[in-house]
């Protein structure tokens, strides 16, 4: 790749990899979680039964930390297009531009404007009021996911745009053809998938473990962590499945508009039928070959085209300067699809159990849930790698390249920026990670709803008392 | 075709300047309030301090998120030309707004450890830094940046002269002044009474500066000057200093008889006649002294597009919003909110 030696514009690249691969965590968290806390607040309005609200009061104290470092995150991604990339902004912001304003406008407020009713109006709106509150925000972090998915598609399957000569810039001419482009479908499906199912083993690992202590203390796991643990499970057993169904319609869609992303995914040079499947190789980009490759005959043809006698592209099919990076998505590609295999086996497991009625007894199953409580997020980071890594060397695929899409910054200025997000990034955000997890190693109370009302009026009232924090974990951490 | 392109920029200016101005006043008094920890160092009254806040604070800074967003879609060619000139500050105010937006948790999250200290610390140094990039990019905006071929080419530190740092610690006083006066609104006892004797401080200081502004920037650039002094303009822009002067005398009289609200919604004034007043002074520039509001403008088809969801999501936008302050308005005490 010609460009790759510019260091400046290597580290905008790193730069923004990193700022959004740390900023996607987070919403993909909300995402989840605020679709969990609805499902719960509906429930306990519902049902009645106090264990909904425990569960909703513990998920909620996560729900507003993860959501304040979504915010803050987000905020430096608005800008970092014009800073890091404003050559791209420009020729490209009449349609992404408008796209991301449309996010902030039709989601971002929602979210905003409801999540202080959702975290601190309990008792200043009444119940259904305050249910609905917490729909418009899980509302909010959908439209959002639309609205982004939708203009990162475009990047990646651009439609209905012209190119106005006289500048270069993108001219929008028909809206529903861009909204609406060909690989929105898909990555949209897939990628709400990944968040629902991330938050589930989130939620899964955060029973198991709860259950390992109790039963370590000698003690039954208590109501509201037999109930989460259980729904985290009936998510994970079902959405797992489709997830694996989606990924691999995503992947044809690929193969159809983005066939030499699919041939650097595989690690492919040659285009061929009965291809076979790679399970491991070390993709060479300079002598066109990949290394200590284990084929498994046909499985290529048949995954990617679902028949054994299917052609799939190779990448010497294309000029060298339109590849991407085969030794980066060659691995990430395979460590997503491992993972979501992984999960899917957990859900069946978790469905075996179940029959068995050893779900809540099971420690080696617990254990495996606590292991795999980062396993969602790994997975959604690694195919957010693959088909961002798989578009290179374009920004908007096949129109512009990344290397004409940098801005006009001096190295000096980038090299102190990329340094300071590193350090605030992991100050602030692991001091985060921190927090969080001492929070989920606090078990939710029996009648976590029970404060007295002069004490606390508002519905998180206790987490904001200095009690909330238990001195014996406190110190700790 | 023509009309349109002629019209819509001239609309989207107004938004946009309205958009600014909106979260100018609303996070401007959060950020306030971060700077104000300075001042007050009891733990319950800053727990009151940022009660008013926690729940408006994510949708006030979500103005902030619409303004860039409206850049890059309408004006892509003010984004793309004004971020990187003010990369530095730009990357510095995030980061200061990133430590301000997580502590309103972290700092009650890690109570009682060590690091509550740090939290504090960073939400009033973070504040602080938030509001002094603000005044300088806002001040650097003003004073000009290099462009050649519509494209950025001056260097890293361009923006830093002594007029952008006066325009920064100009707005580091405002928006004390403005969380200050919102305090005075929102709080009451000890809290509200050491607001008002910062208020009157912090006015005199704003006051200087919006002076010192004033009187320097004409001298910026001629067109700015001719704006302010050649007639008819002068007839136009004249009652704006004036009113300057007598929000000026209401601010003191409403501080001095014990008005709640007063004293905030004549900071607010002067909030909105500053904005004007650079409004009036840059204009029809998008990017001083070279590219106007036309030279940076998407095609109408875009701006097109994005109005008719403007105009239909702004109203609902601003109604839930009010409404969300509804459900938490009031006096604040020490037994509220958090506690």
């Amino acid at each position: 790749m010609q460009y790759a030696h510019d260091p400046a514009l290597l580290l905008a690249r790193f730069q923004f990899a990193f700022t959004v691969g740390v900023h996607i965590i987070f919403p993909a968290f909300s995402i989840g979680l605020a679709a969990y806390l609805a499902v719960l607040e509906g429930l306990w309005l519902k049902t009645g039964r106090p264990v909904f609200l425990d569960l909703y009061r513990y998920w909620i104290k996560v729900f507003s930390i993860v959501f304040g470092m979504g915010v803050v995150s987000g905020l430096v991604m608005s800008y970092e297009f014009g800073t890091n990339w404003s050559i791209f902004s420009k020729k490209a912001g009449p349609i992404t531009g408008v796209l991301l304003s449309y996010e902030v406008m039709t989601a971002f407020f929602l979210e905003a404007g409801f999540l202080g009713v959702m975290l601190f109006g309990m008792n200043k709106v009444g119940r259904k009021l305050h249910f609905a509150a917490t729909c418009c925000v899980s509302v909010g972090t959908l439209i959002s996911m639309t609205w982004i998915l939708s203009s990162n598609s475009w990047m990646q399957t651009p439609r209905g745009y012209t190119i106005d000569p006289a500048t270069g810039r993108f001219m929008p001419a028909d809206w529903l053809a861009i909204i609406f482009n060909p690989s929105f479908p898909f990555r949209l499906v897939h990628m709400g998938l990944a968040a629902f199912l991330s938050v589930a083993f989130i939620v899964g690992a955060t029973g198991a473990w709860h259950m390992l202590r109790a039963r370590k203390e000698g003690k039954a796991a208590s109501e509201p962590v037999r109930v989460m643990f259980s729904m985290a499970m009936w998510m994970a057993a079902v959405v797992a499945p489709l997830q694996i169904l989606a990924g691999d319609a995503h992947g044809l869609n690929t193969l159809k508009y983005q066939p030499v992303k699919i041939a650097a995914m595989e690690g492919d040079w040659v285009s061929e039928d009965h291809a076979p499947e790679l399970l491991f190789g070390i993709p060479n980009m300079k002598t066109e070959h990949t290394d200590y490759a284990i084929r498994l005959p046909l499985a290529g043809s048949l995954i990617l085209t679902h028949s054994l006698n299917g052609k799939v592209p190779g990448m010497k099919d294309f000029p060298r300067d339109q590849r991407p990076p085969s030794y980066v998505i060659f691995f990430s590609f395979r460590i997503m699809v491992a993972l979501g295999m992984l999960m899917m086996l957990v859900g069946l497991w978790s469905l075996w159990l179940r029959r068995n009625r050893t779900l809540f007894t099971n420690p080696v199953f617990h254990r495996v849930a606590l292991c795999m409580a980062p396993a969602g997020f790994l997975a959604l980071l690694c195919g957010w790698i693959t088909t961002e890594v798989g578009r290179q060397p374009w920004t908007v695929y096949g129109l512009l390249r990344t290397s004409d899409s940098v801005s006009p910054v001096a190295l000096s200025s980038m090299a102190f920026s990329m340094t300071a997000f590193v350090v605030v990034y992991v100050l602030v955000f692991g001091s985060g990670m921190g927090i969080l997890v001492r929070m989920l190693g606090r078990a939710p109370q029996e009648g976590e709803h029970d404060t007295p009302p002069d004490h606390a009026p508002d519905i998180l009232a206790a987490r904001m008392h200095p009690g909330v924090i238990d001195p014996s974990t406190g110190k700790g951490a | 075709m023509m009309d349109f392109a002629y019209w819509l920029p001239i609309v989207w200016a107004v938004i946009l300047v309205a958009a600014i101005s909106i979260y100018v006043v609303l996070d401007g008094f959060d950020l306030g309030i971060g700077m104000l920890f300075a001042l007050e160092r009891h733990p319950d009254r800053r727990d009151v301090m940022v009660n008013t806040i926690a729940p408006v604070w994510d949708g006030n800074e979500t103005w902030m998120v619409l303004g860039g967003a409206v850049l890059y879609g309408v004006f892509p060619g003010a984004y793309s030309t004004l971020l990187p000139a003010f990369y530095l500050p730009i990357v510095l105010m995030l980061l200061a707004l990133i430590f301000r937006g997580v502590a309103f948790e972290f700092r009650v999250m890690t109570r009682g450890t060590g690091r509550e200290g740090m939290w504090n610390a960073g939400f009033m140094a973070g504040s602080a830094i938030a509001a002094f990039c603000q005044g300088a990019i806002l001040g650097g905006v003003v004073q000009g940046i290099k462009v050649v071929d519509g494209a950025f080419a001056g260097g890293p530190l361009d923006w830093l002269t002594p007029f952008s740092v006066l325009c920064g610690l100009s707005v580091m006083c405002g928006y004390a002044l403005l969380g200050a006066t919102w305090l005075i609104w929102r709080t009451t006892g000890v809290l509200e009474e050491s607001c008002r004797r910062w208020a009157a401080r912090l006015a005199v200081g704003l006051f200087i500066g919006i002076v010192a502004v004033s009187l320097w920037t004409p001298l910026l650039h001629a067109p700015y000057l001719r704006r302010w002094t050649d007639w008819p303009n002068i007839a136009f822009v004249a009652p704006v200093p004036v009113l300057v002067v007598v929000l000026a005398m209401l601010f003191v009289m409403g501080l001095r008889r014990g008005h709640s609200k007063g004293p905030f919604l004549c900071a607010l004034g002067w909030f909105f006649l500053c904005l004007s007043g650079l409004g009036i002074t840059v204009w029809p520039y998008a990017v001083p002294p070279g590219l106007t509001l036309w030279d940076v403008s998407s095609p109408p088809s875009s701006q097109f597009f994005q109005l008719i969801g403007t105009a239909i999501l702004l109203p609902i936008i601003l109604t839930y919003t009010i409404y969300s302050y509804h459900v938490f308005r009031g006096k604040v005490t020490e037994t509220d909110g958090y506690h």
